[in-house]
C-alpha cells in the first residue's frame, strides 16, 4: 500500500527517538520524585527552624539541580522531535497531540523554570514563606509537566476523544476532557509519578546508606532516610496498585501488547500468570509457536483472575489475534487488512473526486465517513490497510523484549517494597545503620529503579508497535521522509553528546555526594 | 466566549499568541547575547562568574519560551510544525544542539569533577549565544523569503534540497536578519549587564562594547527592513486561496494595518532610545526601553508575515504548498480548547515578573559571589 520506503530510515528514526527518550528518562523520574522530597524537607526546616534540616534540604536540592539541568538539556530535543523525525504523525494527529505539549509549556514549564530560580537563588533574597512556596511550586510544576506528556502518550496508546476528518485527512479533537481523563491517561500518570517517587526514595535511601557505611554525617543520613522511606513505602504500594491497573487496562485496550508481555500465544480461560521465566532464543512466532520457554514458573488461573477478577475469563493469545477466533469475536488480521485497505482507498477516491470537482461522487463518499456502521466495519481498521502486501509478523511486537521488560518491572517493584518497608521499620526503631548487609543492599539497589523505569517505557513503546497510534497509524507511515544518512548523523551526534554529558553528570553527582551536606 | 468565534478569528488569535511568544523569545535572547561576551567582557574568573550568574538566573526563561513557542505552534498550526521541523531538519537540529549544550553549562560549569573543564562549558555558552540567535533569525527570515518544500495530497513534506534548511543561511536576505538578531541580542545582553552587575570593569567594558555592537545592529536591521519593504511577498487570494507573488507586499501590509505600523515605529524608537541611554548615560535602565521595544518590533514582523492575506510559511519551490494561518491550522474545537488555556498566560506573566524582581532586587557583585551558597 505504501510507496516503497527505506526501512532503514524508519529504524534510524525509531533509534534516535528511543535514544533521546531513554536518556531523558534517566533524569526525569529523579526530578519528579526528588523535587517533592526536597519540598517536604524544606517544609520541616521552615517549621522547626532546625539548621540541620536546612543542611539536609540544601544537599538534596543541589543534587536535584544538577539532575534537573541535564533533564532540561535532553528534553528539548524530544519536544521538537515529533516534528523533525515524525512529521507525518505531527500533521495526522497534531490537532490532539500538539495541545498537551503546548499546555505543558504554558502551565508547567514556566512554573518550573520560574520557581526553580527562586528556589536556588532565593535563600537570602525572599521571605522564608515565599521561598518555601517556590520549592513546592517547582515540584508541582515538574510533576504537572508530566501530566501533559503522559496524556499525549496515553492518547497514542488508546486514541479517544477524536474524529477523523477526511477533508483534511487527519484526526481532530472532539473532546478535550476525554483525551485528558481517559482511563489510560489517568492511570499512566499515576503509575509514572508514583514509580518516580519510588525511584527518588531508593536513591536517597541508598546514598544515606553509603554515608552510614562510612559512619559519616550520621544524623543527616538517618533523617534523610526517614523521609525517603516513608515516601518509599507509600510510593511502592501505589506503584504496584497502579501497575496492576495498568496491566488490566492494557489487556482490554491493547490485547496484542498484553499477549506479548506474557508471551501468550494461544488464548485460554483459566490462564496462568508467568511469575518468572526464560524464553528460548529460537522462539518462532508464527504460525506454530512451540516450546517457547526454557523454563517458567506459573501461577495457575492468575492471569485470568488479574484481568477479569474471575478465573474463567478468556485471555486472547497472539495467534487468536492474528488468525482470528470466531468463538471469541476476534477478527483475523488478514480480514482487518482488507477492510483497512478499503478505508484507505475510499479516502483516496474522495480526494480525487474533490480534486476533479465531481460533487456527486464526493458527496457519496463523504457520507461514508459520517456513517457509524461503515466507520466501525471499515474505518476502524484503517491502520491495518497499510499492511496490505506485507508480512503478518510485522504486526506482532517484540515478544521477548515485552516479556522480559514486564517481568523485570514486576520483580523489582516487589523488591523495592520489601526494602522500603524494612528500612522504614528499622528507622522508626532507630536501628537503621546497625545491619551492614542491609546498608549494602540499599546501596546496590540504587540503579535498579532506573532499570525498572526504563523497562516500563520500553514495554509501553515497543509493545505498542508496529503502531505509533495504536491500530490507527503505523510507524512506517508516520516518519519524516529524510535520507537515512541525515538521521544517522544526528543519531550519532546525540549519542556522543548525551553520553559525554551523562558522564559529566555522574562525576559531578558523585563529587557532590562525597563532599556531603557540608561541602559547597 | 471562544466557542462563538469563527475558525478564522481563532486562527488569528493564535497567530497573535505564537507571535507574542516569538517576540518575547527574542527579547530573552539577551541571555544568549550576553553569553557571547563571556570572554570579552569577563577578563578574570571572578568577572566571568558574575556574568554567568547574572545570566544564569534568567536562562531558563529563554529556554522555556523557545519550547513553548514550538509547542504552541504545534497545537495551533500543526502543519507548520510538521513541515518546518520535518523539512528544515538540518537547521532545527543545529538550533536544538546549541540549546542542549547550554542547558547543562550553567549548572555544570563550576562544579568539581565536571569532566570537561570550566572553559569548555563557557565555550558551550558562547556557541549557544552565537548559533542560537543567528539561526533563529535565519529561520524567521524564511517567513518572508520562503523555503524549499512541497506538500503532497496528504500534506507529507518533501524538502527540495539535501541541506534540509541549512541552505537558508546562504540567502543574503536571511543572513541579514540572522546577523540583526545576533547583534541585537548582544546589545540587549550588554544593557542587561549594566542593569544587574555592580562592577566597574564590567560596566566600563559594556559601555564601550555597546556602541561597537549597536552600529552593526542598526546597519543590518535597516538593510533588512528596507529590503523587506521592497521585495515581492507571498500573497494569498482571499477567495481561491491561490498563492501569488505580490510586489511590495510587506510594505502594503504595513500600510493596511496602521496598528502594526505604529508598533513597529514605536518599537524601533524604544530600542534606539535604550541604546542611547546606555551609551550616553550611566543609568542601567536601557534594557527596559530596548527590551519592550524589541518585543514590539518582532511582533510587528510576525504580523506582517501572517496577516492581511499573506502566507506566513511560504514555499519558494512550490508556491501552492505555502502555509497560511488557515490551511496550516488545527480544528475549531482544538483552537477553542487551547484558547481557554491561554487565559492562564497573564497569570504566568505575573508570577514571572514577581520572581524576576525578587531575584534582581540587588545587583550582583564580587562579594555576593564569594558568600552566596549557590553560585553557578
Amino acid at each position: 500500500m505504501l510507496e516503497s520506503i527505506d526501512m532503514s530510515l524508519v529504524d534510524w528514526s525509531r533509534g534516535q527517538f528511543a535514544l533521546t527518550a531513554m536518556f531523558h528518562w534517566i533524569f526525569v523520574p529523579l526530578t519528579l520524585g526528588l523535587s517533592f522530597m526536597v519540598a517536604f524537607m524544606h517544609t520541616i526546616y521552615v517549621r522547626t527552624g532546625d539548621e540541620e534540616w536546612k543542611r539536609i534540604t540544601k544537599f538534596w536540592m543541589k543534587l536535584f539541580g544538577i539532575n534537573f539541568a541535564i533533564g532540561v538539556a535532553t528534553g528539548i530535543i524530544l519536544e521538537f522531535e515529533f516534528g523533525t523525525n515524525w512529521s507525518n504523525y505531527s500533521w495526522f494527529v497534531g490537532d490532539i497531540f500538539g495541545a498537551p505539549l503546548a499546555i505543558e509549556g504554558i502551565l508547567a514549564f514556566f512554573m518550573e523554570s520560574t520557581f526553580i530560580a527562586v528556589m536556588f537563588f532565593g535563600w537570602n533574597k525572599v521571605s522564608k514563606r515565599f521561598h518555601l512556596a517556590a520549592s513546592w511550586l517547582t515540584a508541582f510544576g515538574a510533576n504537572l509537566s508530566a501530566v501533559w506528556i503522559l496524556v499525549a502518550n496515553a492518547w497514542m496508546q488508546h486514541p479517544v476523544g477524536t474524529l477523523f476528518n477526511p477533508d483534511t485527512a487527519r484526526n481532530e479533537m472532539t473532546s478535550f476532557w476525554d483525551v485528558i481523563f481517559s482511563e489510560v491517561a489517568v492511570n499512566k500518570f499515576l503509575h509514572t509519578i508514583t514509580s518516580s517517587f519510588l525511584l527518588a526514595s531508593v536513591f536517597v535511601i541508598g546514598i544515606s546508606a553509603w554515608f552510614l557505611l562510612r559512619k559519616h554525617e550520621v544524623l543527616f543520613a538517618k533523617r534523610s532516610t526517614i523521609v525517603a522511606s516513608v515516601f518509599g513505602v507509600i510510593a511502592a504500594i501505589a506503584t504496584i496498585a497502579t501497575g496492576d491497573t495498568s496491566a488490566r487496562i492494557v489487556a482490554r485496550e491493547q490485547p496484542m501488547k498484553f499477549a506479548a508481555m506474557e508471551a501468550l500465544y494461544e488464548g485460554q480461560t483459566h490462564a496462568p500468570l508467568v511469575a518468572i521465566g526464560a524464553m528460548r532464543t529460537d522462539t518462532t512466532m508464527l504460525p506454530n509457536p512451540r516450546q517457547e520457554f526454557i523454563f517458567k514458573i506459573e501461577i495457575p488461573n492468575a492471569l485470568s483472575y488479574m484481568v477479569f477478577l474471575t478465573p474463567s475469563g478468556f485471555i486472547p493469545g497472539i495467534s487468536d489475534l492474528v488468525y482470528g477466533n470466531e468463538e471469541q469475536g476476534l477478527m483475523a488480521y488478514e480480514e482487518r487488512i482488507e477492510r483497512g485497505a478499503i478505508a484507505i482507498q475510499t479516502l483516496k477516491e474522495l480526494k480525487k473526486a474533490k480534486d476533479r470537482g465531481d460533487e456527486a461522487a464526493y458527496s457519496a463518499l463523504r457520507t461514508k465517513f459520517s456513517d457509524p456502521e461503515w466507520l466501525e466495519e471499515y474505518f476502524a481498521h484503517f491502520g491495518f490497510g497499510y499492511y496490505q502486501g506485507r508480512e503478518l509478523k510485522e504486526l506482532i511486537p517484540n515478544v521477548k523484549l515485552s516479556f522480559y521488560t514486564f517481568h523485570i518491572m514486576v520483580i523489582l517493584g516487589v523488591h523495592f517494597l520489601i526494602l522500603s518497608v524494612l528500612v522504614l521499620w528499622l528507622s522508626m526503631k532507630n536501628r537503621w545503620g546497625n545491619h551492614k548487609w542491609l546498608l549494602w543492599v540499599a546501596l546496590i539497589t540504587i540503579p535498579m529503579p532506573w532499570i525498572a523505569s526504563q523497562a516500563g517505557w520500553v514495554l509501553a513503546e515497543l509493545g505498542r508497535q508496529p503502531w505509533v497510534v495504536y491500530e490507527m497509524m503505523p510507524t512506517i507511515s508516520a516518519v519524516t521522509r529524510l535520507k537515512p544518512g541525515a538521521v544517522q548523523l544526528t543519531f550519532w551526534i546525540f549519542l556522543l553528546t548525551f553520553t559525554v554529558l551523562f558522564i559529566a553528570e555522574i562525576k559531578i553527582m558523585i563529587s557532590q555526594i562525597k563532599k556531603g551536606p557540608g561541602g559547597k | 466566549m471562544f466557542g462563538d468565534l469563527s475558525h478564522l478569528a481563532l486562527q488569528q488569535y493564535w497567530f497573535v499568541i505564537v507571535s507574542l511568544l516569538g517576540s518575547i523569545l527574542v527579547f530573552l535572547f539577551f541571555v544568549q547575547g550576553g553569553q557571547t561576551f563571556i570572554f570579552r567582557i569577563g577578563k578574570s574568573d571572578a568577572e566571568r562568574t558574575m556574568i554567568v550568574n547574572s545570566l544564569g538566573r534568567k536562562w531558563e526563561f529563554t529556554f522555556t519560551t523557545l519550547v513553548t513557542f514550538g509547542g504552541a505552534f504545534f497545537a495551533s498550526f500543526p502543519l507548520f510544525y510538521a513541515t518546518s521541523f520535518g523539512g528544515a531538519y538540518g537547521v532545527w537540529m543545529l538550533i536544538l544542539f546549541a540549546f542542549i549544550i547550554q542547558a547543562v553549562s550553567y549548572e555544570f560549569r563550576s562544579k568539581a569533577s565536571n569532566f570537561l573543564g570550566k572553559k569548555t562549558y563557557e565555550w558551550f555558552l558562547f556557541i549557544n549565544g552565537l548559533l542560537g540567535t543567528f539561526l533563529v533569525g535565519v529561520a524567521v527570515a524564511t517567513f518572508f523569503s520562503g523555503s524549499q518544500f512541497s506538500l503532497n495530497e496528504m500534506n507529507s513534506v518533501t524538502w527540495a534540497t539535501g541541506a534540509h534548511g541549512l541552505e537558508a543561511a546562504l540567502n543574503p536576505f536571511n543572513l541579514l536578519l540572522g546577523l540583526t538578531v545576533f547583534f541585537l541580542a548582544r546589545v540587549l545582553g550588554l544593557l542587561y549587564f549594566m542593569k544587574t552587575i555592580d562592577n566597574e570593569n564590567i560596566l566600563a567594558r559594556s559601555k564601550k562594547a555597546l556602541f561597537r555592537n549597536a552600529i552593526p545592529f542598526v546597519v543590518f536591521f535597516l538593510a533588512f527592513a528596507v529590503w523587506l519593504m521592497l521585495r515581492d511577498g507571498f500573497a494569498v487570494h482571499p477567495e481561491s486561496g491561490e498563492v501569488y507573488m505580490d510586489p511590495n507586499k510587506y510594505f502594503h501590509n504595513l500600510l493596511a494595518m496602521p496598528v502594526v505600523l505604529v508598533m513597529f515605529l514605536a518599537g524601533v524608537l524604544a530600542v534606539l532610545g535604550g541604546i542611547a541611554s546606555g551609551v550616553l548615560r550611566d543609568c542601567g535602565n536601557g534594557i527596559w526601553m530596548a527590551g519592550p521595544g524589541t518585543v514590539l518590533v518582532v511582533f510587528s514582523l510576525f504580523m506582517l508575515a501572517g496577516f492581511n492575506h499573506t502566507a506566513f510559511y511560504p514555499s519558494s519551490y512550490d508556491l501552492q504548498s505555502s502555509l497560511t494561518i488557515e490551511n496550516a491550522s488545527s480544528s475549531h474545537y482544538t483552537l477553542v480548547a487551547m484558547s481557554w488555556v491561554s487565559l492562564f498566560i497573564p497569570f504566568v506573566l505575573a508570577y514571572i515578573v514577581v520572581a524576576w524582581r525578587a531575584l534582581n532586587r540587588k545587583k550582583i557583585d564580587e562579594k555576593e559571589m564569594k558568600e552566596e551558597h549557590h553560585v553557578y
